[in-house]
């Protein structure tokens, strides 16, 4: 199991061919209170970097790009009731969508924990 | 000047603070040969209070007004009587003069009156919630459509005949440039609506059904019947209601089925203004709250726990999602909406039922009168406060002939459905609260002697 | 400052003794603060304030079957209560007629009187839209009247009266440009608007089906030519310019735009939201427009009522002129007014592209618009587009010691003084000092727009602001300046003076309460 990071600061994190996908802790961060979320459908088939589901904040809608190709396994349902989970909990429940992931490979584009971390300090 | 404070002393001595020597400076940016050197040739200039009101008060007397004449025009936009109140409330300069309540510790007033607007508007359709306006009934019927497309995610949307042809037609000049398509269907001189036919054209591809209520010939559709063969193509049922107070008296479209309730709020507080600003009137179920268009108002409480309102879910909106937006409204309706919302407080539940009743029964008055006359007969007996007559000829010229004796009496078909030969004997004639046994007396006479002209 | 309130007068501001602490009030209200319920707390259902006459006879057996089981659960306030719900909500808001509403790229000037009783007429307010053409002749006069002044005023061929607002308007001139690709057989998809556009520029773009493509703006503050021209080509169905630009400057290149626009068989669409700063002065048409709305609800003074109507004609210039969508009215060879509607479009109006309203439009805030331009005459206007400057270069100057202008050194501004946050200490913000100035007693500027400036302060004051009222103005601003400056903390907290304190917007937008359902069972 592994975590990766991509420049719009989603995470993903892969298990097998599955992949759970939300916003960095610095992401959420600058967007302030999250007040609803927008999810793709269960079912839905995506491309690496589709604007896929939404972040609303009270003054700002933020795209969230897919770091993978695939198919969307899931959705997190309690973020419907719960948005803030996003702020309080971002990279574990605040997660947004599992992907099943169509090109492994894809991952090899992604930084790790490390180098997002000299990104994000780049910023 | 009047309305310009600044004196000659005060222009100089801020020129010399802004370190300009003279105002034409100021406009150094725009290119020499387009500043304008004087007053644009060939305009008046300025004039006192008295003379505007000269000028304009001889336009205002070359029109008769409705209230200058026996009058029954209807066809979505409906005169009634405006408490006193309303339009004194209105303009209190703290409504008046306001803007966009975008500062809300400063804006309670306007945003209250929303949030009470919404309520009310919610109520009166039957439906989960409303938004706080739109520009009229005919733009509000489209960013229903709109709305139903994204909701459904498909892109056809059905027109019942007896859809205002004015909103038809705005409807199809949008979906001719965003591509959606749209069927709309004949309509027909009929005692009956439309419903079967509505219902045969919707397929699994209809992401919406659009149907008038009462419709534009005065007749009633049959909602629920509709709602039943929309939903089960997962469309959506939008009903369009041109006259809200037609909702004393029948059942709230939300009610029956209807996902959407879009019309025109003008019948409340806003009067008749040859046709503007009137105010788009926009209610819908809770679930589709992040696909609405337009302003909405929300309760909340203050740093202290005061409850108070502010306008909200703006991600939706033009000014935050740019080219994503639900709508690109931004500048609505929202003194009408005050006006509404006061009108409306001032009749109640109860009030809007009573004048309802009154309103269906001048029409009655109206009908039992004009059959009378040789070669006039009634489309259809269940109506609200407007009926279509079936004349002996084209009810245009009837209405023009009419025009010449005084009498404003009502809109013709042919002026709505100028393409449809079939409807041009149609006159559609309205009776209000306003319409006095006189004013139909005069009517019915004017008519008769109108019709016989032609049969002498 | 010189000229503040030569008398010295000012309020008594004492400090409150320590054991003269306000009490706690029974009723909530403070003297003249005064609070107020909902409605739907306040009246009960069974009551009403309109008296109706009772029909003469029982609702016909036809309608039986679509009856209201009960009538809406709404209450009835008798006029006394009803009057005095709205007299006090009304108490809570503010508006121009309190003082300056300096809010940059709104135009909120002076509503004068005359206007609301010439549209109160009721030769102009109780006519009907569709009455016949000869009973409604002075109004169609008002409307012709009104266009011809837009098209003088503009320097443009035509004008479509119809749109209700400016983002109507938008959308009516993109759709003549999209009518008059049609027309050419092209179907040009791509629409350039810079980043510092107002917002319903982008959203009425993809509105009409457009494709939007951002224009980056110069260090300047102005429309990047260079990076302009680069994206013009075949694809290129035209370019939205506003000029006077959102940060309150003027486009000197929109000829060279426009000119570059035309070339690749493009329109030029211009936002008129600021026309205010250059009316009866410059003409748009003269800078190669090819259409643009004018807000009458800013230019030409009818009023905002707390978010609309507004009214958005647009001009249009000889290539657009005969898509304007209908109704139209038109003045004929013989000197009469038209209406040229969907029966009689063959008559001269057959390239219409539609209808985008049901009647004709705003005619209250014509009424209201042509009042305005008439008491101003063509030398009045030209006198306010000079003042509205002349007021707006008067504060960027006296502020720009204490607030960061971000473009103050590339010259004079237009109607508007664009500031930034960048000299506020750590810990303050742009809204931090909006709120003061509440306490104030002022309505703020337009904050966080536009985008292209962080922390953007935009100002206003429009050409109805006297002197005086401006001294007192920058007065507050330099005062909370200084406060900025020293880390006053109670402005993180302002307003501590208004009718509420600052409002959560996380909550009302996480589980919106948008309608009142407090009758309902829990």
């Amino acid at each position: 199991m592994s975590v990766y990071y991509s420049e719009d600061h989603e995470w993903i994190e892969v298990e097998g061919d599955l992949g759970t996908v939300g916003i960095t802790d610095y992401a959420q961060g600058q967007l302030g209170d999250i007040t609803f979320v927008d999810l793709p459908e269960e079912g839905a088939t995506v491309a690496k970097g589709d604007s896929i589901a939404v972040v609303d904040s009270v003054k700002a809608a933020s795209d969230v790009y897919t770091p993978v190709s695939g198919e969307i396994a899931e959705t997190n349902d309690a973020l419907a009731d719960e948005p803030e989970l996003v702020n309080s909990d971002p990279e574990v429940g605040g997660w947004l969508f599992r992907v099943k992931l169509a090109d492994a490979s894809e991952l090899e584009e992604l930084m790790d924990e490390a180098a997002y971390k000299k990104f994000v300090a780049g910023l | 000047m009047r309305y310009l404070p600044l004196t000659p002393a005060d222009r100089s001595s801020m020129l010399e603070t802004v370190g300009a020597s003279s105002v034409d400076e100021l406009f150094c940016d725009v290119p020499e040969a387009a500043r304008l050197s004087g007053p644009i040739a060939g305009l008046p200039m300025h004039a006192s209070e008295m003379a505007v009101e000269r000028h304009l008060g001889k336009l205002a007397a070359k029109n008769l007004d409705a209230g200058s004449a026996p009058f029954f025009l209807g066809a979505g936009a409906y005169r009634h009587h405006v408490p006193a109140s309303v339009d004194h409330l209105i303009q209190r300069g703290e409504f008046l003069t306001a803007y966009t309540p975008y500062q809300p510790e400063i804006a309670q007033g306007t945003l209250q009156v929303l949030f009470e607007f919404q309520t009310q508007v919610a109520r009166m359709f039957g439906t989960d919630i409303a938004n706080a306006s739109m520009y009229d009934g005919s733009t509000a019927c489209w960013e229903a459509i709109l709305m139903a497309a994204r909701v459904t995610r498909k892109g056809k949307a059905v027109l019942s005949g007896g859809l205002h042809p004015h909103y038809g037609e705005v409807v199809r000049t949008m979906a001719k440039f965003t591509k959606d398509e749209i069927v709309s269907l004949t309509p027909e001189m009929s005692a009956q609506t439309d419903d079967a036919a509505v219902i045969a054209a919707i397929d699994e591809t209809t992401s919406s059904v659009v149907v008038q209520y009462p419709d534009i010939m005065g007749r009633i559709p049959d909602l629920e019947a509709i709602a039943q063969a929309a939903h089960a193509a997962k469309a959506l049922l939008i009903v369009v209601v041109t006259e809200p107070v037609a909702l004393g008296l029948l059942e709230a479209p939300g009610h029956l089925g209807a996902d959407v309730v879009v019309g025109e709020g003008q019948s409340l507080g806003v009067g008749l203004q040859f046709g503007g600003p009137y105010l788009g009137l926009f209610g819908c179920r809770e679930k589709f709250v992040r696909q609405m268009p337009g302003r909405l108002c929300g309760e909340t409480v203050d740093a202290e726990g005061k409850r108070g309102f502010v306008l909200t879910l703006s991600t939706r909106e033009q000014h935050i999602r740019r080219e994503k937006a639900t709508s690109n409204i931004c500048t609505n309706s929202g003194l009408c909406a005050l006006a509404f919302s006061i009108h409306m407080s001032l009749l109640g539940g109860e009030g809007l039922e009573q004048l309802a009743a009154i309103n269906h029964d001048r029409t009655q008055a109206l009908v039992e009168r004009l059959t009378q006359i040789p070669g006039v007969s009634l489309l259809s007996d269940a109506y609200f406060n407007e009926v279509t007559l079936v004349l002996p000829r084209d009810a245009r010229e009837v209405v023009r002939e009419l025009a010449d004796k005084g009498i404003l009496g009502g809109v013709s078909l042919g002026r709505l459905f100028p393409e449809q030969a079939d409807l041009h004997n149609g006159l559609l004639v309205t009776a209000t609260e306003t319409v006095t046994l006189e004013d139909i007396e005069e009517f019915a006479a004017g008519l008769a002697a109108v019709l016989e002209g032609e049969a002498a | 400052m010189s000229g503040v309130n030569t008398a010295g007068w000012r309020p008594s501001m004492n400090e409150v003794a320590p054991g003269d602490m306000a009490p706690a009030t029974q009723s909530g209200d403070r003297a003249l603060m005064l609070e107020e319920a909902l409605i739907f707390e306040l009246g009960c259902e069974g009551q009403t304030g309109v008296d109706i006459e009772a029909p003469s006879k029982a609702v016909s057996p036809a309608l039986s079957k679509f009856r209201r089981k009960a009538a809406p659960a709404l209450p009835g306030l008798s006029e006394p209560e009803a009057v005095r719900h709205y007299t006090r909500l009304s108490r809570q808001n503010y508006g121009i007629d309190l003082g300056p509403f300096p809010l940059g790229s709104c135009t909120m000037k002076h509503n004068p009187r005359l206007n609301e009783k010439m549209a109160r007429l009721p030769g102009f307010a109780d006519v009907h839209p569709l009455q016949p053409q000869k009973t409604v002749e002075g109004a169609l006069e008002v409307i012709e009247q009104l266009a011809d002044w837009l098209m003088k005023l503009t320097g443009m061929a035509s004008v479509a009266m119809s749109p209700k607002a400016g983002a109507h308007g938008e959308l009516c001139g993109l759709l003549c440009i999209r009518a008059a690709l049609d027309a050419r057989g092209e179907s040009r998809e791509i629409v350039l608007v810079p980043e510092s556009a107002h917002g319903t520029n982008p959203a009425t773009a993809a509105f009409a089906g457009f494709k939007v493509q951002a224009i980056p703006a110069t260090p300047e503050g102005r429309v990047d030519l260079e990076a302009l021209k680069e994206k013009l080509g075949p694809d290129v169905a035209g370019v939205m310019i506003t000029n006077p630009n959102t940060c309150g400057l003027f486009e000197p290149d929109l000829k060279e735009i426009a000119d570059a626009v035309h070339e690749v068989g493009g329109y030029v669409y211009c936002d008129g939201a600021n026309f205010n700063a250059i009316v009866g002065r410059v003409r748009p048409g003269d800078l190669g427009v090819d259409a643009m709305h004018i807000n009458l609800h800013k230019t030409f003074s009818t009023p905002h009522g707390g978010g609309g109507p507004g009214a958005g004609p647009v001009v249009l210039s000889e290539a657009l002129a005969p898509y304007a969508p209908l109704p139209f009215v038109t003045r004929g060879e013989d000197g009469e007014v038209h209406l040229v509607e969907e029966e009689n479009r063959g008559e001269g109006h057959e390239r219409a592209f539609g209808r985008m309203v049901a009647f004709h439009g705003q005619m209250g805030m014509f009424t209201r618009a042509l009042a305005y331009i008439l008491s101003h005459g063509a030398d009045g206007l030209k006198q306010v587009s000079e003042d509205a400057v002349l007021n707006a270069n008067y504060i960027l100057r006296s502020l720009e010691d204490v607030l960061e202008a971000p473009f103050g050194k590339s010259g004079p501004c237009m109607h508007e003084a664009l500031f930034s946050d960048a000299g506020l200490p750590e810990g303050i913000s742009t809204l931090d000092i909006a709120k003061g100035l509440i306490d104030e007693g002022f309505h703020p500027m337009t904050v966080y727009f536009p985008l292209v400036v962080k922390g953007a302060m935009l100002i206003e004051p429009t050409e109805t602001e006297s002197k005086q009222g401006l001294d007192r103005f920058i007065a507050s601003m330099r005062n909370l300046a200084q406060r900025a400056q020293e880390q006053d903390e109670s402005l993180h907290t302002a307003p501590h003076f208004a009718p509420r304190r600052r409002l959560d917007e996380t909550r009302a937008a996480r589980k919106p309460v948008l309608v009142w359902k407090g009758d309902e069972a829990a």
